[in-house]
């Protein structure tokens, strides 16, 4: 079921959370809603659930074409997941599965049996099989967030919401867990969305990437165009590492030609650390001469942290490790600079 | 279990070893506890056992047939009935106030707060005097209850009344910082899984505050039957009619029968003891079901 978000405003008090947004999620899709905190996406998030009522007048959601804008929660066929779980602590996990079963009105309520054998299917779906008599409490947090996906998913949900679902878990859990989201939804295709603050978690599993920030909509694409093609120096920044550096100062040091009118205003050029080439110094020669000041090596590939010579710009570079023993560099080194590609945003326009 | 004892080890690490930064001198620590325990025993110890001492003073059937005065007997069913109805309407009100208060932002919510607090900011005496002024013969309500021939002042409802606002925020006071912790995620959850507000109440909302309301009852309850102030002004103390166990202690001990106050008094106390009882049972089975 497709999700159409049109002109959304929620405000508590003088803060503005939603500022108009738009937002289009097609059916079947994986979304993620980035953003940094504060910028609006759990509170889109929660008002697609109808957890939260957008300011009256403002505008509409529509599920596949049927306007629920006032509709409530429960009457949605919404699955939300909480970044803290929210598992009925007093429950077994078999009872908390079987809630939203349970509290159906008599007529269309299923049978014990049908309620235990749904129970059983579902918890064999997140891979947790045998756990129906244990309390949550009992349970690590990425078990907990797969009951709850679970519980989510018990009452046959056209639309899944998360809320930040590896926000709560450990860094090893985090990255496993949203592997196995991806795949899971791969196996059920549904229209999921869901919301983080961790750009690598949007890239990675994401079929499309909607970045909010300010209350707005930013951006929306998959997640190559978001990264290839940021929309405003905000994505750039938010998208993984970056230096900005003075267009003058670029086309001074003949490193590249920034665009004339980038040039013109003395605008900014955003260059990702791994679109820097480095070379042995050879005085005369194109690029930009810096000072390597240290080396990162501890991981896959290397950070150099170097100093622009004539500005004093300090400029970020990765480089793999082979690349780095080849050039046989020390703190102190001098070395030139070659830009492959950079980003200006005067007149929009890419170098 | 393996687990927990791994933790009770963590927790306590090697108890023989050197003092730790956080221990005092030895002379310190035992004379520190000898204060607390001296005190104790002044001030809570010898009084309760005074109170059964004086009790039994004159033998046994002294004490029982304290009890078997018609007097004593009202009074103690006075007292059983106040706390029957105060009680529970408390209890709805605590529950109602704490949801109110914990899940929804309101104007005025600090306002609501602050009276809830009120009962236990005044002296109860003048809460006493607030229901004499309202409902009382001189009052702003005395003659059209006087019409109706409705008694509130000098009666059991003005008991009744004073009872229920002096113990008005024990169950609130207990369940707002619960509620409040414990958020409206699981709230949220129910509803989104279809539940209605009545059953995302019943079946997320209590089973949640379970402990913390048992808690607050029980103190409401220790409070309702013991309150003296507030009834006294209210009461009028009519020997069998208007007289609570508190105020039937007092009338007896002005008497000079010592061995009926005391009686009664050993009662009241021995309600107290059963109240502190339970509260540590409740507070000991909290424990062990945050444990699992």
């Amino acid at each position: 079921m497709s999700i159409q978000v049109s002109s959304i405003r929620k405000t508590f008090g003088a803060f503005t959370a939603l500022n108009g947004v738009d937002l289009n999620v097609p059916s079947g899709k994986l979304v993620a809603l980035l953003g940094p905190s504060g910028s609006g996406k759990t509170t889109l998030l929660r008002i697609i659930a109808g957890l939260e009522f957008a300011d009256p007048g403002s505008g509409q959601i529509l599920f596949h074409g049927t306007d629920v804008t006032r509709v409530p929660a429960g009457k949605r066929k919404v699955g939300f997941v909480f970044q803290h779980y929210a598992l009925f602590r007093h429950m077994t996990i078999f009872e908390n599965i079987a809630f939203g079963l349970k509290v159906r009105p008599r007529g269309e309520r299923p049978a014990p049996r049908e309620i235990a054998e749904r129970v059983r299917f579902l918890l064999k779906l997140v891979q947790l099989e045998g756990l129906e008599g244990r309390y949550p409490s009992q349970l690590s947090g990425g078990q907990r967030q797969r009951i709850a996906l679970a519980r989510a998913l018990a009452v046959d949900p056209k639309v899944l919401l998360l809320d930040e679902p590896f926000g709560a878990l450990d860094a090893k859990v985090r990255k496993e867990l949203r592997r196995w989201l991806r795949r899971f939804h791969d196996e059920i295709h549904l229209t999921t969305v869901f919301v983080t603050h961790d750009q690598e978690e949007a890239l990675e599993i994401a079929d499309e990437v909607v970045i909010m920030n300010q209350a707005k909509v930013e951006q929306v694409g998959t997640p190559q165009e978001v990264y290839d093609r940021p929309a405003s120096p905000f994505i750039y920044q938010f998208l993984g590492n970056v230096n900005v550096l003075r267009a003058q100062a670029l086309a001074h040091a003949g490193a590249h030609q920034p665009h004339p009118s980038a040039l013109e205003s003395d605008g900014r050029v955003y260059v990702r650390p791994h679109d820097i080439e480095v070379v042995p110094h050879v005085p005369g020669a194109s690029g930009m001469t810096a000072v390597l000041r240290y080396v990162h090596a501890a991981g896959p590939q290397a950070r150099l942290t170097l100093e622009q010579v004539q500005t004093r710009e300090i400029i970020e570079v990765e480089i793999a490790r082979s690349e780095l023993s080849q050039l046989e560099l020390k703190a102190g080194d001098l070395v030139n600079l070659r830009l492959r590609q950079g980003h200006s945003f005067v007149d929009d326009y890419a170098i | 279990m393996a687990s927990a004892v791994i933790g009770n080890l963590a927790a306590h690490p090697v108890s023989n070893a050197a003092p730790r930064a956080t221990q005092d001198p030895a002379w310190m620590r035992w004379t520190l506890t000898a204060i607390a325990l001296l005190f104790l025993t002044f001030f809570l110890l010898l009084p309760l056992l005074a109170v059964f001492g004086e009790a039994f003073r004159r033998g046994i059937s002294a004490y029982f047939s304290a009890f078997a005065d018609h007097d004593a007997i009202a009074s103690i069913r006075l007292t059983l009935l106040t706390a029957l109805i105060s009680v529970p309407a408390n209890l709805v009100f605590g529950v109602a106030a704490a949801w109110t208060i914990a899940k929804f932002q309101f104007r005025g919510k600090s306002i609501l707060i602050t009276l809830i607090d009120l009962p236990f900011a005044v002296s109860p005496v003048i809460s006493g005097l607030i229901y004499v002024l309202v409902f009382g013969l001189q009052g702003w309500w005395g003659e059209w209850l006087m019409d109706h021939d409705l008694k509130v002042i000098f009666a059991v409802p003005g008991i009744i009344l004073a009872t229920t606002f002096v113990t008005f925020p024990f169950v609130a006071r207990e369940l707002i910082p619960l509620m409040q912790t414990q958020g409206s995620d699981e709230e949220f959850a129910a509803i989104s899984l279809g539940a209605n507000g009545w059953q995302t109440f019943w079946h997320v909302t209590i089973p949640n505050i379970k402990w913390g309301l048992i808690y607050g009852v029980i103190l409401c309850n220790a409070r309702a039957m013991g309150e003296f102030g507030a009834v006294s002004v209210v009461s009028g103390h009519i020997r069998g009619e208007t007289n609570t166990m508190p105020l039937h202690v007092e009338i007896l001990y002005n008497e000079y029968n010592f061995v009926g106050a005391f009686a009664v008094a050993s009662l009241l106390a021995v309600l107290a003891i059963i109240t502190l009882v339970l509260k540590a049972l409740v507070e000991w089975r909290h424990a062990q079901t945050r444990g699992t």
